[in-house]
């Protein structure tokens, strides 16, 4: 008896997640499972795909392509992640007084978030043309003569940073920014009676109560990071030369116009690996600096 | 049964990539859309147009042909061809799929891979070794050989020879182009520069240019692209190429590094050409819309531009490339080739000897400015020749006794990753500074020997 009852229950839990759960089986796992057979092939759509073992694994892992690729991406998030956080962090701190027209400036940050990648990076493109953007007419007036950003091997990259920076800044803010107005005064109070000043309150109270926020935004950003691409593909395509190609964008163009599956797929599952790895370590890391005060 | 497992296992390698690295779903489809309702509209105008013949008993084949070159401007000629072609073989009936040139060879090679291919489709002769290659067309030689009624004279010999692979035909020949010089006469008369001429080489052409740059008013002399097409041309100019005649790769000969140089030099050292690294001629049709706009004098551009200089505010010409030891033309032609997998090959054939050389299509072809069919008819190419600008139109013709083919080399199915480690390298001479052309050819050969290794 007892046994139908459960079973009649789970029935209509299945029935509840069906919808949702069908979904993710058929655009995500399935295919991640079939992209982790088609990795151990050399399947190119045309001809019939033969077992080709960690082949695939190997030669990317000793493709110079997805070596540079892994490089750049390195380059990216050393450049990008601490100022995202830093000027996410000054952001949301400037964006939590109460300034008058505030609601204003935190719609303004956040327009970007909501822009199509594909549209900023075209009007970006523009901004930075070598010769006639607006980027280098401004440095121009001051007196300084600006490179080719998006063709210089040197500033291509630092280019792609900032104009990310630029784009995600609002989302870290906003982030943070709720974080901070999470926490409670009682803790300011506090710390007032016992006589702290404006940066002892910032560092002793604000810093590691905002710690759970920082460090989802950590995550995020650094797994935004790795999955580089957009940005990429319509600034540079990857240039000059592989300069800022990045993992996938090399998969995309493996896959889709080199149409070598197999790789592509193995390509794939080796940027899964290393994202996984990255946030095991920062799931591990965490506790030594994340404060939850609840 | 299997058609269908591999349907599925298509679908899904799709969705792999995209799944697995997380990056949103804005690539794939963006096609769809449009070339669906194509294709639907055009299906049932099928169905209207054509009854069933009384006099045959059979029901009448459906063919699925897809193809990209009318996108974009000919999707109406092309339905009036095919119209015409179903109106002259009432039991074949023909549904279209025009896909725009960014997406097609993704959208087919899922379709080959799903087993859903179309019978008839059209591929440029560089994809077409490739696909040869890995068996996925199908042999039409034994078609031919029984067509009585056929006669591979009506084309041109080196434009039908090219869809043979492996002494196969594999496909023919639709139309073909070619690039030339195009120069802006009113630059030329104004500065009182003799126009080129086809005994011109590198050197007349750099003499003119450097009398023809005006570096105030915005005008550069002459321009070229520095990228893969332009260099294995330019090093055909210098009697050099990518591949030796034992297959072996000869990327940086002394011969290529000399054209290489040639090629940056005119941007670098002689300032005749914007520097290298100008950031707005390096975007797409960049050098085209200077050209249009009078910013440079002589270029070397497809000759698919002619419409789009017929109503430019000068007057223009074409002549011969300038070479250096040799004269060296690009040369493209598209084909139509049958799926290896179509049933329908007979009615597949019939469709393909139409569409490539029915005077009528041949004629609409031309009527419409589309391309240069590849027949060799002196009466149908008149009607071409007619069409002006530019006046010195048998340039095309010309031009083809000196043509250089996509140098696809003993390694046609790794044509992508050739045309990228090469065009890489040449990138990084073109924009790196201190990387000299010679350091660029010695790595770019390195690359293609490993290529080939592989």
């Amino acid at each position: 008896m007892v046994g139908q009852k459960r079973l009649s229950k789970a029935v209509v839990i299945l029935g509840f997640l069906f919808p949702s759960l069908a979904g993710l089986l058929l655009f995500q796992l399935i295919p991640m499972l079939s992209s982790a057979v088609i990795s151990f092939t050399d399947w190119d759509l045309l001809t019939k795909a033969r077992f080709v073992g960690l082949d695939n694994y190997r030669e990317a892992l000793q493709d110079e392509q997805t070596l540079t690729s892994m490089l750049n991406i390195l380059k990216y998030i050393a450049g990008y992640l601490p100022s995202v956080l830093a000027l996410g962090l000054l952001f949301a701190v400037l964006l939590n007084r109460k300034l008058r027209g505030v609601q204003f400036y935190r719609i303004a940050i956040f327009i970007p978030v909501i822009t199509s990648w594909v549209a900023v990076s075209i009007i970006w493109r523009w901004l930075l043309n070598g010769q006639s953007g607006l980027v280098n007419y401004v440095l121009s007036l001051v007196g300084v003569q600006g490179p080719v950003w998006l063709q210089d091997f040197f500033w291509a990259m630092p280019a792609i940073i900032a104009v990310s920076v630029w784009k995600d800044l609002g989302y870290v803010t906003i982030i943070l920014l709720a974080g901070l107005q999470d926490i409670s005064d009682d803790y300011y109070e506090a710390a007032t009676i016992d006589g702290a000043g404006g940066f002892q309150k910032f560092w002793r109270v604000t810093l590691p109560l905002l710690t759970p926020s920082l460090f989802f935004v950590l995550v995020i950003s650094l797994i935004n990071g790795f999955q580089l691409f957009d940005q990429v593909l319509v600034m540079t395509n990857g240039g000059p030369a592989g300069s800022t190609s990045t993992l996938v964008q090399q998969i995309y163009e493996n896959a889709f116009q080199s149409y070598k599956m197999g790789f592509a797929s193995a390509q794939s599952w080796i940027l899964f690996v290393i994202i996984l790895i990255v946030t095991i370590i920062q799931q591990q890391l965490q506790k030594r600096w994340v404060t939850y005060d609840r | 049964m299997t058609v269908k497992r591999k349907g599925w296992v298509a679908i899904l390698g799709m969705t792999v990539a995209l799944a697995a690295s997380g990056c949103g779903s804005n690539t794939s489809n963006t096609d769809n859309g449009a070339s669906n309702s194509n294709s639907n509209s055009n299906a049932a105008n099928n169905s209207s147009t054509s009854p069933a013949p009384s006099g045959k008993t059979s029901e009448p084949v459906t063919i699925k042909f897809m193809q990209y070159t009318a996108s974009g401007s000919q999707e109406e000629t092309l339905q009036e061809m095919v119209k015409a072609f179903e109106t002259a073989n009432p039991d074949i009936k023909v549904k279209l799929d025009i896909v725009d040139y960014n997406n097609y060879y993704t959208k087919l090679n899922t379709q080959l891979a799903s087993g859903d291919a179309p019978d008839v489709f059209e591929v440029g002769y560089e994809n077409f070794v490739s696909y040869a290659a890995k068996n996925t067309l199908k042999d039409l030689t034994p078609i031919i050989a029984e067509d009585t009624s056929f006669k591979p004279e009506i084309y041109k010999g080196l434009a039908y020879d090219s869809f043979k692979y492996d002494g196969k035909q594999y496909g023919v020949v639709e139309s073909f182009s070619d690039v030339v010089l195009f120069y802006n006469k009113d630059l030329f008369d104004q500065k009182q520069v003799a126009y080129p001429t086809a005994d011109w080489t590198w050197k007349e052409e750099l003499e003119a240019a450097q009398k023809l740059t005006d570096a105030k008013a915005g005008v550069w002399g002459t321009y070229s692209p520095i990228q893969f097409y332009e260099f294995y041309k330019t090093v055909a100019q210098n009697g050099g190429g990518i591949w030796g005649d034992d297959g072996k790769p000869t990327v940086n000969s002394k011969q290529n590094i000399e054209a290489f140089q040639w090629m940056l030099d005119k941007g670098g050292k002689y300032k005749v050409s914007p520097p290298l690294n100008d950031d707005t001629f390096n975007q797409p049709d960049a050098d085209l819309n200077a050209f249009k706009s009078g910013k440079v004098a002589m270029l070397r551009a497809g000759i698919w531009n002619f419409g789009r200089f017929a109503d430019a505010s000068f007057k223009w010409d074409i002549a011969l490339e300038p070479g250096n030891t040799n004269k060296a033309h690009h040369f493209f032609a598209d084909g139509l080739v049958v799926a290896g997998k179509s049933k329908n090959a007979e009615a597949a054939w019939k469709f393909i000897k139409f569409m490539s050389s029915d005077p009528a299509v041949v004629s609409k072809r031309i009527e419409k400015g589309w391309s240069v069919p590849a027949v060799s008819d002196e009466k149908v190419m008149d009607a071409y020749f007619k069409q002006t600008p530019p006046e010195s139109k048998k340039v095309v013709m010309d031009a083809l006794e000196t043509l250089v083919l996509t140098p696809v080399g003993p390694i046609p199915d790794k044509w992508s990753d050739l045309t990228k480690a090469i065009g890489d390298e040449l990138e990084k001479a073109k924009l790196k500074p201190n990387y000299t052309a010679e350091q660029a050819l010695n790595e770019a050969q390195k690359q293609v020997e490993k290529l080939m290794e592989k």
